[in-house]
């Protein structure tokens, strides 16, 4: 024999226990912890290579930074080490199923990123020349174009950031034009089960906002909103598909009802997915619906943001929306109407006088959602899009019947839902809870659904999949929801103590919120000010 | 259609375990008037990525784009080179695709880069917190000012007339509907700011003084003597920052006695963007933290002991506290915060430091020469990476000049003020670390050829 | 002392033309962990039912309403540094403010604490 295995591996299985061994570092194989940079880096490192200044007289009008920052520094090594190990601190929609109810939780299709980030678009500045940025101008006024198509309004404003700043928009159009008609209405009216943006908005714009009821079918009391119509309300605002998951059947008597008492329609667009391309929101007498670009449309959350609110407005509404806004002339040019040329604009082009209730923000909104969301419109088309509403309530309903025998779903007597499906905590053991089964989700592998809302159901669950989930990955989901449920039913105190696989176990929110610690202090100082 | 992975005999097989003959049946709540049938008329199929990529190519192309030209533009949206890994970290799909963490414990990545986020913040401006991002700095601008109405329970505003004019327009915009009154004015071309008028408009039914940092012409001035006149009628003191590099050259406006500082962020690791997203900075002292808009993520402990993060206070909330919320914000801008974020750690104290000598040091060469055309005037006595200049012509014509011959030559005082004839020939000539003395020259010739 | 209870989770102990105020042992079960509680300042006039204080748990807000009109003349500076009190001790040491009553008449529509709990049982 030449040699006996001179390196002297051999392959070994070893035993299966000591799952709960302790380690070195904390980590756990590819559970890796990660410090903060303030821990891990200091005030003399950088991770960029600048050229030096030149040398001048400096004119910073004797007011030179004398006291440190305090900002830490990492190598670029560390700093890519840093973030890549946070980002797998997180769940996403690259990992799984992600059923946030109302947050419309879809793949995020990567030639949006690569075309937002083309450098006619990425690195042009708002106030560059207008024939300098005329294909980014278009990329404005074309998505405009295809908003107001699918919605079947009259104008659209492009501006609002957010969904939230979007609902603004349209309450401010609703005051500008009852100012315009010499009225002061100072009432909006909001559905119990409206998300708490709805209210807020309308609060922060200088309204009273006063409750409708719900029946106990989940859909607005029409009966109830007629009756307290009046002199004094301005508008209503109500979500379609409403938040229980279900069409607003009455939507356009609701609309009717509301404009013969002399209020405006605002819509809460948030759960536009479930009938796009099915059903133009103009077709049911709205004057104003938001749509958040980062739902239906598909621009990424990001984590929490950015967004992107556009808000189309009926014939009624348009005069008012925001400047700046687009607008393409016979000769092909795309015009910014800003400021400065808006009062010509408007009496050469609409025979009025300028209407507009001003601006919502620097600059013209959000061009780099913009571009993303035009290229999922063009990529999916008018025949895409209605199969995408299709494919969503399609799923949906699945998930619905799927877990109805093991989950109370309170609304799933009256028939379909829509694009997410709702269930509420009856029916679990004494002691658990929907944040139990929420947590047990977690283990298996999943983002849990939206918890606790909309607040007109005791320990809401809203489920909502999204078109771009596959029949195989809704069954893996209904299966692991059964699961969940069952322990939730028969009372499984390891359910009690979820997640306990996940980066981190339950946290201590009262700790955090009872005692605030919202920046990083170095230890020494929290020693001295304890 | 590539994005949608249900066959048609999946479809199928689901409408039966559903109990539904058609699609349809699942829209039966849908009134039939209000039903489509068909694709929406009037709009294209679907199309390929082929197709897709090509239309945006084109469309591309129609314009200049920054990096291709000397280029001095920015009046609240400054050119930086973005180091390449912070591209790269923020498109990967745990950060990319996430949600706002309300699972905390699968979300620690984005929380903790908030935490982050917030004491970089919070330090960059002085200020003993932050928050974890608004939309921009113009909303958030106005986000202060309402605070400090709910602070002080008064309904006043001073806002300098150094402060960007869009914000004013927000700022006018939301006044108009919440019947809170703003003072505001029309910048002077002239080294001296309106500080004396503010001083004297400050009394005792002032809410708060809103003032720029540099200002709108590129103008830097100590905050502390407003500062103390607010604090002594009760009034608070908000600073606007929309070039946050500056900061690494000159003094943090919390080190000056600021109540609350906001800013635009967009100047580290987020791109120009034709104007957004990009991300709003709000920093305040710790006794206003209770009265912040926007989310908040703070430390704390899981049930083994552990160090980890949530989102905290969030009782000022509008998903909790609905009309009596402090803030209808819910989004807020995270991605580019985490941009923001990685730019910043990359630079560190000595990186931000030396960015901002850099950028100081170009902008003075650029002044120089631009001082020495004929008929050009610098305005500014003090500046840090944008100053203006007065032409002997309209500036707004200039401009449009100028992009002719391939320059893209700053923000005409014209375009922001329109109809303010004594400010017409004003321009904002920003300059950051990418623009090179080759730019500055193209840009100082041709502009002394147009001015001839 | 008689102690009085409303409909919205007050309790009230009146001694003379004095007054505590504060919210139920089932009112902070129902909040659960309380994290924030502000008070009002001595000298703040309440007239019955407007908003008296605010209490906060972590995914709840709440407004306190006065039950009876009257002037502040405390209120309790402990729960700023520990609203766990509201938990531990919703009618005693968790209490929120006192006041001088203005009309004591307005007690007579509040409940007992028999009636009370006979309230809380129904819900």
């Amino acid at each position: 024999m030449s040699g006996l295995n001179q390196s002297g591996w051999k392959p070994a299985m070893g035993a299966a226990e000591m799952a709960d061994a302790p380690t070195y570092t904390g980590n756990r194989a590819l559970m890796l912890e990660e410090a903060l940079i303030f821990e891990i880096g200091d005030g003399a490192t950088s991770g960029i290579d600048l050229a030096p200044a030149p040398k001048v007289t400096g004119r910073l009008g004797g007011l030179g930074r004398s006291h440190k920052i305090g900002l830490p520094g990492l190598s670029e090594p560390e700093t890519v080490r840093h973030y890549t190990r946070l980002s797998r601190q997180n769940y996403a929609i690259d990992l799984g199923l992600f059923p946030l109810g109302s947050c419309t939780m879809k793949h995020n299709p990567r030639l949006n990123e690569k075309v937002a980030r083309m450098a006619g678009f990425a690195d042009v500045h708002p106030l560059q020349p207008k024939e300098t940025v005329q294909g980014a101008l278009a990329v404005i006024n074309d998505l405009a174009h295809w908003l107001i198509a699918l919605t079947g309004m009259h104008g659209v404003a492009m501006t609002p950031k957010a969904g939230a700043h979007g609902e603004l928009c349209g309450i401010l159009c609703i005051k500008a034009a009852l100012a315009a008609r010499g009225e002061h209405r100072s009432v909006i009216l909001v559905p119990e089960s409206a998300h708490g943006t709805n209210p807020a908005t309308a609060a922060f714009a200088g309204f009273a906002v006063e409750n409708i009821p719900a029946t106990s079918e989940g859909r607005v009391d029409l009966t109830a909103l007629k009756a307290r119509l009046g002199p004094d309300v301005a508008g209503v605002m109500i979500t379609n598909p409403n938040t229980c998951g279900l069409f607003e059947r009455d939507m356009k008597h609701i609309s009717d009802a509301v404009h013969a008492a002399g209020g405006y329609v605002y819509c809460d667009g948030a759960n536009f997915n479930a009938i796009v391309g099915k059903v133009r929101p103009g077709d049911l007498g709205i004057d104003a619906m938001h749509i958040n670009l980062h739902k239906t449309f598909s621009t990424p959350h990001g984590g929490g943001g950015p967004g992107s609110g556009p808000v189309v407005l009926s014939a009624a509404l348009s005069p008012f929306g925001p400047l700046p806004y687009t607008a393409r002339t016979a000769d092909g040019v795309v015009h910014l109407i800003e400021e400065a040329d808006a009062e010509a604009f408007e009496r050469e082009h609409f025979g009025a006088p300028l209407q507009s209730f001003g601006r919502m923000t620097a600059f013209h909104g959000q061009m780099g959602m913009f571009t993303r969301a035009l290229a999922y419109i063009m990529s999916h088309g008018a025949d895409g899009l209605k199969q995408v509403a299709e494919d969503a309530v399609l799923n949906a309903n699945y998930v619905l019947r799927s877990l109805e025998d093991v989950l109370d779903a309170p609304f799933a007597h009256s028939g379909p839902c829509m694009h997410e499906a709702l269930f509420s905590d009856d029916g679990l053991a004494e002691g658990f809870s929907t944040l139990d089964i929420a947590k047990g989700l977690i283990d298996e592998g999943y983002h849990p659904m939206t918890v606790y809302f909309p607040l007109v159901v005791h320990g809401a669950m809203l489920i909502e999949p999204t078109e771009t989930e596959s029949k195989a990955a809704l069954d893996q989901f209904i299966g692991a929801m059964r699961a969940v449920a069952a322990r939730a039913k028969a009372g499984d105190p390891a359910l009690k103590s979820a997640p306990h696989f996940a980066p981190r176990r339950r946290l201590d929110e009262t700790l955090a919120a009872r005692k605030p610690v919202l920046v990083w202090k170095e230890p020494d100082r929290v020693e001295a000010n304890p | 259609m590539r994005y949608l992975p249900l066959t048609q005999p999946e479809r199928h097989a689901m409408l039966a375990a559903i109990g539904a003959a058609t699609i349809d049946d699942l829209f039966a709540d849908v009134p039939a008037e209000a039903r489509l049938e068909g694709p929406i008329a009037g709009l294209p199929m679907h199309a390929s990525e082929i197709a897709v990529e090509r239309h945006f190519s084109g469309l591309a192309r129609k314009n200049m784009a920054a990096s291709d030209h000397p280029f001095f533009l920015g009046a609240g949206a400054y050119k930086h080179h973005i180091p390449a890994s912070v591209d790269h970290l923020i498109q990967r799909g745990e950060f990319l695709t996430a949600y706002t963490p309300y699972q905390p414990e699968i979300a620690q990545g984005t929380l903790q880069m908030l935490f982050e986020f917030q004491t970089q913040v919070a330090r960059l401006f002085g200020c003993d917190v932050a928050n974890a991002s608004m939309y921009d700095g113009s909303t958030a601008c106005w986000e202060a000012i309402s605070m400090a109405g709910r602070i002080t329970k008064r309904n006043k505003a001073i806002l300098s007339s150094g402060l960007h004019p869009h914000y004013v327009s927000v700022a006018r915009t939301m006044a108009r509907f919440t019947g809170d009154i703003l003072q505001t004015g029309i910048p002077q071309l002239a080294a001296t700011t309106d500080s004396a008028q503010i001083l004297a408009a400050i009394d005792g039914e002032t809410s708060c003084v809103v003032i720029q940092y540099p200002d709108i012409l590129g103008r830097i001035e100590d905050l502390s003597v407003i500062a103390a006149k607010a604090h002594e009628h009760g009034a608070l003191l908000i600073a606007v920052v929309t070039e946050p590099v500056a900061l690494g050259a000159i003094k943090s406006p919390g080190e000056m006695g600021a109540d609350i500082v906001v800013g635009e962020g967009q100047s580290l690791g987020v791109g120009l963007q034709f104007g957004g997203p990009y991300v709003g900075l709000f920093a305040c002292k710790e006794k206003y933290l209770r009265q912040m808009p926007g989310r908040l993520c703070g430390q704390t402990v899981d049930a083994e002991g552990k160090r980890g993060f949530v989102l905290t206070l969030s009782t000022r909330e509008q998903h909790i506290r609905r009309e009596k919320a402090t803030s209808n914000i819910c989004t807020n801008s995270g991605l580019c915060a985490l941009a923001f974020s990685i730019h910043l750690t990359l630079l560190g104290e000595k990186g931000l430091r030396d960015l901002a000598m850099l950028n100081h040091g170009m902008a003075v060469q650029a002044a120089e020469r631009l001082a020495q055309i004929p008929g050009v005037g610098l305005i500014n006595d003090s500046f840090f990476n944008e100053f203006t200049i007065e032409l002997n012509k309209n500036a707004r014509e200039i401009i449009h000049q100028l992009a002719a011959r391939g320059v893209l030559g700053g923000v005409s005082l014209g375009r922001l003020y329109p109809g303010e004839a004594a400010l017409e020939n004003g321009l904002l000539i920003a300059v950051t670390e990418v623009v090179t003395a080759q730019d500055i020259e193209a840009l100082a010739v041709n502009l002394q050829e147009l001015m001839a | 002392m008689p102690r009085y209870y409303t409909e919205d989770h007050e309790w009230i102990e009146v001694e003379g033309s004095s007054a505590t105020v504060g919210i139920t042992d089932y009112a902070q079960s129902q909040l659960g962990d309380i994290v924030f509680a502000e008070v009002p300042a001595a000298g703040a006039v309440l007239t019955k039912g407007s908003d008296a204080a605010v209490v906060e748990s972590v995914k709840a807000a709440s407004d306190v309403y006065a039950p009876v009109s009257g002037i502040v003349t405390e209120g309790n500076a402990a729960l700023e540094g520990d609203p766990s009190l509201v938990n531990s001790d919703a009618e005693g040491a968790g209490w929120f403010f006192k006041l001088e009553l203005t009309d004591a008449s307005e007690l007579d529509g509040l409940m007992d604490a028999a009636a009370y709990q006979a309230f809380v049982s129904g819900l």
